[in-house]
């Protein structure tokens, strides 16, 4: 059975669900980051998978490369954000920070 | 005329009082402290003096030229330069203004000298000096100014010092209210001298020729024949202006009301610029402008009339006079009426030749009766006087030759002068025997009124009382110095200008390149010599019944007085009542205009003011009333409601980063659905 396409966007499902349903479940900060990672990666195969099957070019393959590079910003600045919430609440759960709530 | 002759020295003549009057004004009340008021003599008296030498010297210049080329000018710089009208501050000299110009510093600088005794114990001795010389300059200005608006500048200036002078002792309200006066009744005048030069100038500019200067006005005076405005001839209704300018000037009727009041200033003020110069200016102007009034025969009767009528009137009023300087200052105004009949008549010569003459015996008398009130420690009621003549024998004898010269007597300067006038007033073209007659009775009551006040000061008993009795004693040299060249004055002035039954008058000669030829009468000599004996016996008819009443006491001056019930001594004492009906008539009548201005200021501008106010306050209540009520309820609704919702919508931040996941998804997943299910 030759893999197309179909496969490659179900794979892509599968990490966009994981991710999703990690992002929503888990209240420790850096789990939920990690659970963005798997999002962002879930649409990166997908445009990688669509870029070959469709034109057959790169423009896919430059746009995952960018949004690595921008999962790898959001990391670093979510992770700051996270050791400064650590430090001052001395802990990661999100659901203790509500300072901000009314 | 037609070269005239370039010279700077005549600036001289007119700027030294100006500087004397200058230095005195600014510096003067420093001066008399530190120095004295020698200085303040000496600074008044120079320039007035050096002025008469230079006058003397243009006099001289101007003989050494020939009769038609008699002429010099002094062009200081241009004036004006609006459009047409160019105006040159210019001084010039011809045999008319020149004769002005010696009277005015010659006389004027006699009364200079006679001043510095008189007004010795003056505290404000400088600012008399300063207005004295500032008057002097201005009269200067009026006289040698070649145009009309350097006229009337002069003619404004003198009118000023006039009303500084008379209102000099300002101490007393009296004294303020007699400036005021002459200053206001002269406003009139002015009124119409001003009227009189914008139509001269108006008229001459339509033709192309828009002039202020005497010399181009006389030379396109023809253009202006023919010409009428409101159905009138420009030369008629122009000379009438300029002639009601001056009335008030020289005090002719209906305007004679200042003059009197004026004596209210020190007496040699009274003698220089109510005697002797300024009110003649108003016959030197028509002098000036001869050939304008000789172009206008029915000015010519109006300047008669009113000169004639106002010697008679106020020769009728002097008659019963008390105050000894009221009968000179109406003395005054009726030599003024002779004079202006004079001029009515076309005989601008005889007329200021009589002014000449005038302003000798004339600033003669007022200098003598201020010798008297020194004196008499100021007393100026002829009726406390009386017996004068041993303690004051200067003043007396210099007296006696000026009231012989007013009064006609043959052989001085009023006789000749005086009859010249009458002699022209029968015999010219513009004259007429009833002319001849008024004036004749006119020079009757003169030579009474005269010797009755000659009579009443300084013959029979002494009326004052004891303390000034002792008091009694005669001016100072500075004073009597004047008074003898004065009277040396009456008696000679008159022999420059003999009439033509004694050989010719070398006066009408000199003034001849101005006033023309002399057109000499058409009646014989003889009958000029029987006019001139009629005059001479009334003349003395006046003096013999002052002589019986005042002197000798046997006719009594009721019997006069009481003729008609006293109508006639009320009439005449009143002075005709004429200053009460002005009171009436024109001040109670700006009085009863100023009410109704009050008025309607008060009850309808005030009103219409108010109302508006009240009308933008009602506004303005109304307007914040909808302000407040209703749009700050907009605006706090506004801010009420967004509040609330704020409020309420707070709830929904909880600080839960799941639960706004959760709502992220749901959304997406919703706007999902309805993309696929209703867009594509």
């Amino acid at each position: 059975m030759a893999i197309g396409l179909t496969h490659y966007l179900v794979l892509g499902a599968i990490l966009f669900s994981l991710g999703l349903y990690s992002v929503l479940t888990r209240r420790n900060a850096i789990a939920i980051l990690m659970g963005v990672e798997l999002i962002l990666n879930g649409a990166n195969i997908n445009y990688v998978a669509f870029s070959h099957f469709s034109t057959g070019g790169l423009d896919g393959q430059i746009y995952a490369i960018f949004v690595i590079m921008l999962a790898a910003a959001e990391a670093a600045i979510g992770l700051a954000i996270v050791l400064a919430i650590f430090q001052i609440f001395h802990t990661i759960d999100v659901g203790a920070v509500e300072t901000l709530k009314e | 005329m037609d070269h005239p002759v370039q010279t700077d020295f005549l600036r001289w003549i007119v700027l030294l009082p100006l500087i004397g009057a200058a230095v005195n004004g600014v510096l003067g009340a420093v001066l008399q402290k530190r120095m004295g008021k020698w200085a303040i003599s000496l600074l008044a008296c120079a320039p007035v003096l050096i002025s008469f030498l230079l006058s003397l010297q243009a006099f001289l210049n101007l003989l050494a030229l020939r009769p038609e080329n008699r002429f010099l000018i002094d062009r200081l710089y241009p004036w004006l330069s609006l459009g047409s009208l160019k105006v040159d501050v210019a001084f010039w000299v011809d045999p008319l203004s020149a004769v002005m110009i010696l009277v005015v510093t010659g006389i004027g600088g006699l009364i200079h000298i006679y001043s510095t005794g008189y007004m010795h114990e003056d505290k404000s001795y400088w600012r008399y000096f300063a207005f004295l010389n500032l008057f002097t300059f201005a009269m200067l200005v009026l006289v040698t100014g070649d145009s009309l608006l350097l006229m009337f500048v002069g003619w404004e200036g003198v009118g000023l010092c006039s009303y500084a002078l008379i209102g000099f002792w300002y101490h007393d309200h009296v004294n303020t209210r007699a400036g005021n006066k002459a200053f206001i009744v002269n406003r009139v005048g002015d009124f119409g001298f001003v009227l009189g030069i914008f139509l001269i100038f108006w008229s001459l500019d339509k033709q192309g020729h828009g002039t202020m200067t005497f010399r181009e006005i006389q030379q396109f005076a023809s253009l202006l024949e023919g010409q009428q405005v409101w159905g009138i001839g420009v030369v008629t209704l122009a000379t009438l202006f300029l002639f009601v300018g001056a009335t008030g000037k020289s005090a002719q009727i209906p305007l004679h009301v200042w003059l009197p009041d004026a004596m209210q200033g020190p007496t040699p003020v009274s003698a220089l610029i109510h005697a002797a110069t300024m009110v003649t200016a108003g016959v030197y102007m028509v002098a000036r402008l001869h050939f304008l009034y000789s172009a206008a025969p029915e000015t010519l009767l109006v300047v008669a009339g009113v000169g004639i009528a106002t010697a008679l009137f106020s020769a009728t009023v002097a008659l019963t006079q008390t105050d000894i300087k009221r009968v000179l200052a109406y003395s005054t105004v009726s030599q003024l009426g002779y004079m202006f009949l004079g001029a009515g008549v076309g005989a601008y010569g005889a007329a200021i030749f009589h002014l000449m003459t005038h302003a000798f015996f004339k600033a003669c008398l007022f200098l003598g009766s201020g010798s008297v009130i020194h004196a008499m420690s100021g007393e100026q009621d002829m009726r406390k006087m009386g017996g004068l003549r041993q303690k004051l024998p200067y003043t007396f004898w210099t007296f006696a030759i000026a009231v012989l010269a007013i009064a006609g007597t043959p052989l001085t300067a009023g006789f000749f002068s005086k009859d010249e006038i009458l002699w022209q007033a029968f015999s010219s073209a513009h004259g007429s025997p009833l002319f001849w007659v008024l004036g004749v009775a006119g020079a009757g009551m003169t030579a009474f009124y005269m010797f009755r006040q000659f009579f009443l000061v300084f013959f029979g008993q002494c009326r004052a009382d004891h303390h000034t009795q002792e008091h009694l004693h005669e001016s100072p040299s500075s004073m009597t110095l004047p008074l003898v060249l004065l009277a040396i004055g009456s008696i000679a002035a008159g022999w420059i200008g003999l009439p033509a039954v004694f050989g010719g008058s070398r006066f009408a000669e000199w003034l001849e390149p101005v006033f023309g030829a002399h057109h000499e009468a058409h009646a014989s000599a003889t009958l000029e010599e029987i006019l001139m004996a009629a005059s001479v016996g009334v003349a003395a008819l006046g003096f013999y019944l002052a002589y019986l009443m005042y002197y000798k006491g046997k006719l009594a001056p009721e019997r006069f007085s009481s003729l008609a019930g006293g109508l006639f001594y009320r009439l005449f004492h009143n002075k005709y009542y004429i200053d009460e009906i002005y009171q009436v008539v024109f001040v109670g009548g700006t009085l009863l205009l100023a009410r109704i201005g009050a008025w309607i200021d008060r009850y309808i501008i005030d009103f219409i003011v108010d109302g508006s106010a009240k009308t933008t306050a009602f506004i303005s209540w109304f307007n914040g009333l909808f302000d407040n009520h209703v749009v700050d309820w907009l605006v706090n609704k506004i801010a009420d409601t967004t509040f609330e919702a704020g409020d309420r919508f707070r709830k929904v931040q909880t600080g839960n980063i799941n639960g706004y996941l959760y709502v992220i998804l749901g959304a997406v997943l919703i706007a999902m659905i309805i993309k696929l299910r209703y867009w594509s």
